[in-house]
């Protein structure tokens, strides 16, 4: 009773087109954004915001532009650790270059860069497919890798590629605090969020899943293949390069290539697996899935083993950590290849026609 | 001139264990149209069994002869394999079925990592010795030819040996054997196979656990010569290109690949390296790779797939 579109009758087009027709939804939307923008911030921690809050909505960021490519758009693609590096040097560079830079259009100059990068690695999309496209964007992530260890010039000269920034602010306000850092972060995510779903929504994101879904067909009803693939190439990148300079600039501070390993890219990966492929609220539930999962798992498991009274050591946490990944991710494709988002999505179905099975 | 053919040697032998490593990729590829990321980690989840069975066999069984533990650990180690073969088909593969080449990818990427913690788990991860008993000298040879010799390890003729021991079972094993034919069949189409009573399920048992050895043998050759530790996993990552190369149906593609990939890892390394601040093996391969994607997709000995993109 409480979730049914019954008598909310659209009356014009802008109504009828709206992200979220049902009233509910757009209640609970909003209660949503005041719990992320005023109830977390002003309740939780500092510890909760930094070790929870903001990884939080930088994955969600970046898994949010790794499923524009990979879930609405069908590329495969393993190089998001890439892009995220790209990003978050390329950033480096213009404040360590540029006197005076403001941090937002270092940001986002950093996603540019990235953008071109991933455009670039992009280019064999149109000749390859699958998993032959796999192994390219593996090629953009080793030569990423290489770059920024051995190529002095974009680390400003330091040894082992290790950089730091340090004294953001926006204006005159600063970034330092946690609470700060966190609704920066989270006005970047709610701002990107928005404009993924509407694209996702218009004509370009139709061209993409139907590129996704069935190319030859795609193109016979004129869409083309180039400019649909490397538009979500583009899009994505920027978002996932956005994305790594945040988590470069506010999440670490200080950080090395070795930040944004392969590692992270298959992480990113398997966010959108779990979350939910072509969905944008998968890429939140699966950043939380595998932001939350690791904590969850170092807390649980010594209490378990305390119970059968064995001590865990913390290696062992880790290698069980990982193979609860690897398992969750096979069971994941098994059970409900679209993922968390597509379990909430039969949830409100069922709610909708509730009490009646049908 | 002398140099030159050292680092060549070198890049073959290196090349030897990614074809190894890419033999296992296309083994599975071939037999089931998986392409199996786990690959890597398997050669680290086989080579962390020989190395901690080999230690532990004569804790056991108290044997004092280092070959038969050795046999022995081999023996163990290979079940191993074939258990994990089984239980990959009956946990994983068989709900896969018919899904796309994606998500089957993503399924492997899932295993590799379910097995790198496990092993991890079971078998510990400090950096162990595998010794088989390989002799360590180098030898000088061509003495004669050039001044001062070749360099070349003695230990690196011997795994070649292996490895080439291992592919001639292979072939004989594929073109003889009943089931070497009835793999045949199920990588040419699963249903006709099927049809004929070609128990698929079996089959795809059968074909894990042949690429589990292979794991076993690259694990072996690679854990005696630079010790068993985890970096061992993201061997898979380095035959990627090999398979790319060589074609992802094809067995002699698979070899040939991994020796070029080697030869032009070390080969660029040492004559370009040094104008580009060196480590450039780490990309080489993906870019030779991704130049010869857009010349010849199917690689070099690979099976033509007409696909549109």
């Amino acid at each position: 009773m409480l979730y049914r579109e019954n008598g909310q009758i659209k009356t014009s087009y802008r109504a009828d087109q709206q992200i979220l027709p049902i009233e509910q939804d757009r209640h609970a939307m909003l209660a949503l954004l005041v719990t992320a923008s005023v109830l977390i911030p002003s309740l939780a921690s500092d510890y909760v915001l930094r070790a929870i809050g903001i990884p939080f909505l930088i994955m969600s960021l970046a898994a949010l532009g790794v499923n524009i490519l990979v879930g609405y758009c069908g590329q495969i693609s393993l190089g998001s650790g890439a892009f995220m590096a790209i990003g978050a040097y390329g950033a480096f560079n213009l404040m360590a270059r540029i006197p005076d830079m403001p941090l937002i259009p270092a940001l986002l100059l950093g996603g540019f860069f990235a953008m071109i990068y991933g455009i670039g690695f992009g280019l064999p999309s149109l000749r390859v497919k699958g998993l032959y496209l796999a192994v390219a964007t593996l090629a953009a992530q080793f030569f990423s890798d290489w770059l920024f260890l051995r190529v002095k010039w974009l680390t400003n000269h330091s040894s082992s590629g290790s950089v730091s920034v340090g004294n953001l602010h926006v204006g005159s306000l600063p970034i330092e605090t946690p609470i700060q850092k966190y609704l920066f972060c989270l006005a970047f995510v709610i701002f990107f969020a928005l404009i993924a779903k509407n694209l996702v929504r218009s004509a370009v994101g139709r061209e993409w899943m139907a590129i996704r879904d069935m190319d030859v067909a795609a193109a016979v009803i004129g869409i083309r293949p180039t400019y649909a693939k490397l538009s979500a190439f583009a899009v994505s990148s920027f978002i996932i390069g956005i994305a790594g300079s945040l988590w470069a600039f506010v999440h670490l501070g200080a950080w090395e290539p070795a930040a944004f390993s392969v590692e992270i890219s298959f992480r990113l990966l398997f966010m959108v697996i779990i979350g939910g492929m072509g969905s944008i609220m998968g890429g939140f539930l699966g950043a939380a899935f595998i932001v939350l999962l690791p904590i969850f798992l170092s807390q649980a498991l010594p209490a378990v083993g305390g119970v059968f009274g064995f001590a865990i050591s913390t290696a062992t946490i880790a290698h069980i950590e990982t193979m609860i990944f690897g398992g969750l991710i096979v069971w994941f494709l098994i059970v409900e290849p679209h993922g968390l988002s597509k379990l909430w999505s039969l949830g409100k179905q069922r709610l909708r026609i509730w009490p009646f099975p049908h | 001139m002398s140099f030159f053919l050292e680092t060549l040697f070198g890049g073959l032998m290196a090349g030897m264990l990614y074809a190894l490593v890419a033999l296992g990729f296309v083994l599975i590829f071939k037999a089931s149209g998986v392409f199996n990321f786990a690959q890597g980690a398997m050669v680290l989840f086989a080579a962390l069994a020989m190395a901690r069975f080999s230690e532990w066999i004569p804790q056991w069984f108290g044997i004092g002869s280092a070959l038969v533990a050795n046999v022995l650990a081999f023996l163990m180690a290979g079940l191993c394999m074939v258990l994990i073969a089984w239980l990959v088909e009956r946990l994983a593969l068989r709900y896969l079925v018919n899904q796309e080449g994606a998500t089957l990818l993503m399924a492997t990427l899932g295993i590799s990592y379910f097995l790198d913690g496990l092993g991890q788990t079971i078998f510990g991860s400090n950096i162990y010795q595998i010794n088989i008993g390989m002799p360590k000298d180098p030898v000088f040879i061509l003495e004669q030819a050039f001044e001062g010799g070749l360099l070349i390890n003695k230990e690196d003729l011997y795994a070649a040996l292996i490895a080439a021991v291992l592919v001639a079972t292979l072939s004989v094993f594929f073109q003889k054997t009943a089931t070497g034919r009835a793999l045949r069949a199920v990588a040419d189409d699963h249903q006709a196979a099927l049809s004929i009573g070609i128990p698929l399920n079996r089959i795809w048992v059968i074909v894990w656990s042949v690429a589990g050895v292979v794991a076993l043998v690259a694990g072996m050759i690679w854990g005696s010569k630079l010790g068993v530790q985890f970096s061992l996993a993201t061997v898979a990552l380095r035959a990627l290109p090999v398979l790319i190369l060589g074609g992802l149906t094809s067995v002699p593609g698979a070899i040939i690949g991994g020796l070029i990939i080697g030869v032009g890892e070390k080969l660029s390394e040492v004559y370009l390296g040094p104008l580009v601040g060196g480590g450039i093996e780490i990309w080489f391969a993906y870019v030779l790779a991704l130049v010869f994607l857009l010349v010849r997709p199917q690689g070099l000995f690979g099976e033509k797939i007409i696909d549109r993109v």
